[in-house]
């Protein structure tokens, strides 16, 4: 009897640690669905590119630069869905364990994350400045992959793979120029796939 | 039996001087109303349990005002985070005993 009680209050105490320094609603639906968005963008992009090549097809006769907008605009659309379902799941499952979305641990990752990400898109766009295109995909590869490493001891600790996992993928690809979409593809898509089935089966639906 | 008791500290034998001091050790520092929502308890009730950690000499207040409202936040100092440390051993010791 004396015995469970202090079980009790030792994972009470286990409990409130998490919850004063960890943001742990986040979703792993909410992964594996950013995972598929980005493959079925970088399917898109590959097939704009193909047909672009092919100099028969319509496509083709668009300028390179309206060319590059419509690949952005592929990329901020994946990106914006993306957010957007993390949001809403992540908020459906604060809601079931009755927490609030938005308070101090919330913010504290958001900040962490946002800080590698943000200087890897300032620093995305002077890469394309300079005309160095081929090592934008690696680069966006490596600055997510720093924001998950930092993000991670805000949350739950397992993203700390996933980041480390991105920036050695971004790495490999820097030497592998050309093929970046591809290795967008892996990094986006296929890992968030698997870190997101991860994430659902370690700690369900709740 | 008694020699494994000693080392339970009094200042921590209720759940919510535990969960605040539990909170604590894992941040910086916490604000009151944090500690509020993270516990779930009424305003006065968490003051008073608040002042009880305070006699003890184990955390330590930061009173500051941001824009126009005061904002106090509260952090363990390292007498508070030795005192739990302990508790949290003499915790385990006895689940082992037992």
């Amino acid at each position: 009897m004396v015995e469970k009680n202090y079980l009790k209050e030792i994972s009470e105490i286990k409990s409130i640690m998490n919850k004063s320094s960890r943001f742990i609603s986040l979703s792993g639906l909410s992964g594996i669905l950013a995972g598929i968005y980005a493959l079925i963008g970088a399917a898109i992009a590959i097939y704009i590119l193909e047909n672009y090549k092919n100099s028969y097809s319509g496509v083709s006769l668009l300028p390179i630069s309206y060319l590059e907008y419509l690949l952005l605009s592929i990329a901020l659309v994946v990106l914006v869905l993306a957010i957007l379902t993390a949001f809403v799941l992540s908020s459906k499952k604060a809601k079931k364990s009755g927490e609030k979305l938005w308070h101090a641990t919330s913010k504290r990752l958001l900040i962490n994350f946002a800080i590698p990400l943000f200087t890897g898109g300032v620093f995305c766009l002077v890469l394309y400045q300079n005309n160095l295109i081929g090592l934008i995909a690696p680069s966006t590869l490596i600055f997510y992959g720093l924001a998950c490493l930092n993000a991670s001891k805000y949350t739950l600790g397992d993203i700390r793979y996933l980041g480390i996992i991105n920036i050695v993928l971004g790495l490999i690809a820097t030497q592998f120029i050309g093929y970046g979409l591809y290795f967008w593809a892996l990094g986006f898509g296929v890992f968030h796939i698997v870190y997101g089935t991860v994430l659902y089966n370690k700690y369900g639906k709740k | 039996m008694k020699d494994i008791l000693k080392n339970i500290n009094k200042a921590f034998d209720h759940r919510i001087r535990l969960g605040i001091m539990s909170a604590l050790v894992v941040n910086e520092a916490v604000d009151f109303n944090t500690l509020k929502e993270i516990l779930g308890v009424t305003d006065g009730n968490l003051a008073s349990h608040i002042k009880a950690l305070e006699k003890m000499n184990y955390i330590t207040i930061h009173k500051q005002f941001i824009g126009r409202k005061p904002n106090t936040k509260y952090s363990a100092n390292s007498t508070g985070i030795h005192a739990f440390k302990k508790h949290i051993e003499a915790l385990e010791n006895l689940i082992k005993n037992t």
